[in-house]
């Protein structure tokens, strides 16, 4: 049986282990309450974007433009979002996973932000185009253009075919998902299913010219995407680390709790030892 | 909605900048100032750098500074998206100044390393700021 002293030295361990796990869970739940503001505030954007472009695929004839047509698909791009510190349960696993299982096939190029993810896919000799580290907490939007027009530097050069992007989707503070996305080429489909108030689409004009609005709108709404997948998957990083060491401190209780226990037996034992010893030599005097 | 008043939305990524019914809002497009009131034709149009007006009537006129973007014209109103928005007031007259002076700076020397196309916005960022302040 492990020694008193042992025990003790083991509880202080957990103890101070718990102490650890529950301050990044408050660190985590303050700093998520504030993640989840700017993911509402985010929301608005992207949503008049995605009509925007959604109105004028519907009104227009421009199927025809670059962003449009598909391509044969040589090499696939799939930019990846995680975080850039562990401590936070599955949500940067996930989120590889997903992106990893999008190319079982072919040629795939990875952009990744966050060092996390960098360092799943480098581990798995993956290549990796680009990484950028030190945003995923607190993603600007002047990270997401920047990151954005290299992306799609690369699609117009023939580097890509084909653009994914995998991030986490905010379903609820205690749960969420990792998702993959298509950027580019925009698939037409997808928008039609957005209801646009318009009556008569036809009639719209465009300034300067149909062509040079989607040419400017498409970047714009990759951006937007991108921006507003990294403040999601910001707030979900946070909720994923409070989940994850709100868990670890009740463990931590739990195990203390259990050490006490063994740490009460032994020491009862040992006193009952003591005590049968004291017994039997005055016993021997008498 | 108010008899011959337009819905005007300005969203930025990060805020939501101005939601209400307006006479008449002026916009630098890529083509020209465009004033945009109600019953207009539908249309999309991209902005450059410039200054909005948002005029009502009885009202101060609201100034804003626009960095690029589009604006959407539809039936149910106008609805401008854009990366970087301002208010007059929000504007730091000091700093667009030193901007200014900045850029200027970079496009005379010309350097070899020079991004002339990140100089030209960055200027006409500062010039945009400057004017609408002064």
């Amino acid at each position: 049986m492990a020694s008193m002293r042992d025990i003790k030295r083991r509880i202080k361990s957990v103890n101070s282990t718990q102490q650890i796990t529950k301050a990044m869970n408050l660190v985590a739940s303050s700093k998520l309450s504030r993640a989840k503001a700017r993911f509402k505030d985010t929301k608005p954007f992207f949503r008049h974007t995605r009509r925007a472009i959604a109105q004028i695929m519907q009104g227009s004839s421009g199927a025809s433009h670059r962003y449009l047509q598909k391509r044969d698909v040589k090499n696939t791009c799939v930019m990846v979002i995680t975080g850039d510190r562990g401590l936070c349960g599955g949500y940067n696993v996930n989120v590889c996973k997903a992106a990893l299982n999008t190319v079982q096939d072919g040629n795939a190029t990875f952009v990744t932000i966050g060092s996390k993810g960098r360092d799943y896919l480098k581990h798995r000799n993956m290549s990796i185009a680009a990484g950028f580290r030190g945003i995923s907490e607190k993603p600007q939007y002047d990270d997401a253009r920047h990151i954005g027009e290299k992306v799609l530097k690369m699609y117009d050069a023939g580097e890509v075919d084909e653009i994914y992007l995998a991030y986490t989707e905010f379903v609820s503070t205690i749960s969420n998902e990792p998702k993959v996305i298509k950027l580019l080429p925009l698939d037409a489909s997808e928008f039609e299913h957005i209801k646009t108030e318009e009556k008569d689409l036809t009639l719209t004009i465009y300034e300067p010219s149909e062509e040079e609005v989607l040419d400017y709108i498409i970047p714009k709404y990759l951006n937007t995407v991108l921006y507003g997948a990294m403040v999601e998957s910001a707030a979900c990083e946070l909720s994923s680390r409070m989940t994850a060491m709100d868990s670890a401190t009740e463990n931590a209780s739990e195990m203390i709790d259990s050490l006490n226990l063994l740490y009460n037996r032994v020491r009862q034992s040992a006193i009952t030892q003591e005590i049968t010893e004291i017994v039997g030599g005055s016993n021997a005097l008498e | 909605m108010a008899e011959n008043k337009i819905a005007l939305k300005v969203i930025t990524p990060v805020r939501e900048m101005f939601s209400g019914d307006v006479d008449m809002v002026i916009m630098r497009t890529k083509s020209g100032d465009v004033g945009i009131m109600h019953g207009h034709q539908p249309m999309v149009t991209v902005l450059d750098y410039g200054v909005m007006r948002i005029q009502n009537e009885g009202e101060d006129e609201k100034t804003a500074a626009v960095f690029g973007g589009f604006a959407q014209i539809g039936d149910n109103g106008v609805t401008v998206l854009t990366d970087i928005a301002e208010w007059a007031d929000e504007i730091d007259l000091a700093r667009a100044e030193e901007a200014r002076k900045r850029a200027e700076e970079r496009l005379n020397k010309r350097s070899a390393d020079l991004d002339v196309l990140r100089a030209e916005l960055a200027l006409k960022r500062a010039l945009v700021r400057i004017g609408l302040k002064s």
